[in-house]
Order: C-alpha cells, then structure tokens, then sequence
C-alpha cells in the first residue's frame, strides 16, 4: 500500500461529493456526539467512534452526519456514552455503548428512528450542566 | 484503566484541547527500545500548585465540573509509566502552556500495547475548535515490519479533507492515516 498524498485526499473528497450529491438521503442534520473525557476513554470510547464511523459509512449516511467528541458529560459509571440529536428523534443520550450497540444505534435510530431500548439515560448529570 | 498508550495519549491531547491550546504538538516516537510521547500545547497552562493537584487522583480543581472532585487522566498516566519502570516528566507554566514527556520501554512486561495510531491521530484532530495541531510520528522498523516517518498538519488535512465534525471527512482522513502508518486499505500501488 502507497502513503497517500493530500492531493490524493482532495480527489478522494471530490469523488465521493460527486457521489454523495448523486443521492437523496433521509435523516439530514443528524449530530453524534460520543464521551471521550478520561472515563469514556477508559471504557473504550475510541471503539465505540470507530463503530459509529463505520456504521455510518456502511449505511450511506456520512453526508448527513456530524460526529463530535466531547469530554466527560457527567455520566461516568455508564460510559461509552453517545448522544444524539436529529430531527423526527427526541435528543437521546445513551450509555454503556460497546461497538455493537453503536452500530445498532446508527441503525436502529438514525435509519429507522426507533429507540434503542436498555441503553438510555438522563441528560448530563446535573452537577455538570452549566447554570 | 486505559488500555492502550494511544488511549492516554488522547486522553492529554484532550486536556490540551479543553486548556484552551491554539497549538497542540503531538511526538510519537517508537524506536530504540522506548516508546515515546510529547505533548506540547500553549494553553493555560498550571501553577505549581495546579500541577501538583493534576497528578493527585483524589483532587481536582473542579474546572470541568463544578461539584467534582477527582481527575484520574494525568494520575492514570503516571501511574501506568512508574509501573513500567518509564519516564514522566510534567512542565508547565500558568498562562504559557504544558508540556508532558513520557516513556515506555517497548519491552517492559508492564507496558501498554501502542495501539490505534492513525485513529488515535484522526480522534486527536477531530476536537471541536479552531486549534493547529502538528504531529510527528516515526516507527522504526522491525522484523517484517517496515518503519514509517511523516508529520500531520490539522490545518493541511483539513482543507483536503474538510472539517473533521462531519462525517465523510472523518472517514477520509482515517484512510489518508492509515495509508501513511501502513495499515488498513489504502490506495493501492
């Protein structure tokens, strides 16, 4: 395998917007946003990223989706912790996301916008909401 | 615990990032027996007695989270390199920024695996906020394995990429790290 150049990135990215721009895809605007403060790493947060990257490559769904990191929101003894917030869905926070679950989360509800039962939990826990 | 010294490495770089750093220097270095991190970044930055409670498990100064009082990143770390028999070195100056040295030595029985690099390194440029962050990266080569050297440019990777929030962008940069760590299915030659 070669190392790629940035150039070879640019045309990458131009490819795949051709592509993307050739499709209608349901569910714009959809933001995961996944734990990734000293607990969320600890429990393996970085996989659960990875599982979500590519579940959302897997279903077609990249031009659509934002996926941020963000530090400890606060619910450490259920991390990987994921949230997501898209139009149609409640703002949903979810714990104890392994790779398997971020992947059924991708599915289950950004595709087919139904809850992923077991795994949800408050907003932020309330001592760390800024007043 | 972390897993991996790529876990602890971007559990700082996050620290960095949320220190409010406009650059972030990121070494990682695998040759001559010892794995090898700097961290560098222009951020807040501590008093002495600030870095003194970053490496105490059981203090925090609460600036993440008003009401909280333990902050395990930097003890983690620690903790994982004096097991192993590494070095750690924390500088930093309040209001100029911190810089971490650690090492490992490769074949230490208590020695983290290295890890995820390229997604190690796509995490760490994937932070929300305006900050360049300059990597060098070098392996040296083993037994059926070639060795790599390049360096990353968030600010480069970026304008050929696109931001790194959105999602094509994080998948297109996972392969442009990858092709350059020599792994995973990059262009083939």
């Amino acid at each position: 395998m070669a190392k790629m150049t940035l150039e070879d990135l640019r045309k990458l990215r131009d490819e795949r917007k051709k592509d993307l721009n050739r499709r209608d895809v349901e569910g714009k605007n959809v933001q995961i946003i996944v734990g990734m403060g000293t607990c969320g790493i600890a429990a393996g947060a970085k996989s659960t990223f990875d599982a979500i990257l590519a579940a959302v490559d897997e279903f077609h769904l990249d031009k659509d989706v934002v996926i941020r990191q963000t530090g400890c929101m606060g619910l450490c003894y259920v991390e990987p912790t994921v949230e997501v917030a898209m139009p149609g869905m409640p703002a949903t926070i979810y714990g104890k996301v392994d790779a398997a679950v971020a992947r059924e989360i991708v599915q289950k509800h950004v595709v087919e916008k139904t809850l992923v039962e077991n795994h949800i939990f408050d907003r932020p826990a309330a001592d760390i909401i800024q007043k | 615990m972390h897993a991996s010294v790529c876990d602890f490495v971007l559990d700082v770089v996050q620290n960095s990032v949320e220190a409010g750093a406009r650059l972030v220097e990121l070494d990682l270095f695998e040759e001559g027996g010892r794995i090898s991190v700097r961290v560098a970044d222009d951020g807040r930055g501590m008093t002495g007695e600030e870095r003194a409670r970053a490496l105490d498990p059981f203090r925090s100064d609460g600036g993440k989270h008003p009401g909280r009082r333990v902050g395990l990143g930097l003890p983690f770390l620690e903790q994982a390199v004096r097991a192993a028999d590494g070095e750690f070195d924390l500088e930093s100056r309040k209001g100029r920024g911190t810089t971490l040295r650690f090492s490992f030595p490769a074949d230490h029985l208590d020695t983290p695996p290295t890890g995820d690099v390229p997604g190690l390194f796509r995490s760490a440029l994937a932070f929300e906020g305006g900050y360049e962050m300059r990597i060098r990266r070098r392996r040296e080569a083993r037994p059926g394995e070639p060795g790599t050297e390049y360096e990353v440019i968030r600010s480069e990777l970026r304008e050929a990429a696109g931001d790194l929030s959105g999602a094509t962008a994080l998948i297109l940069a996972g392969r442009y790290l990858e092709s350059l760590e020599g792994s995973g299915d990059g262009p083939r030659e």
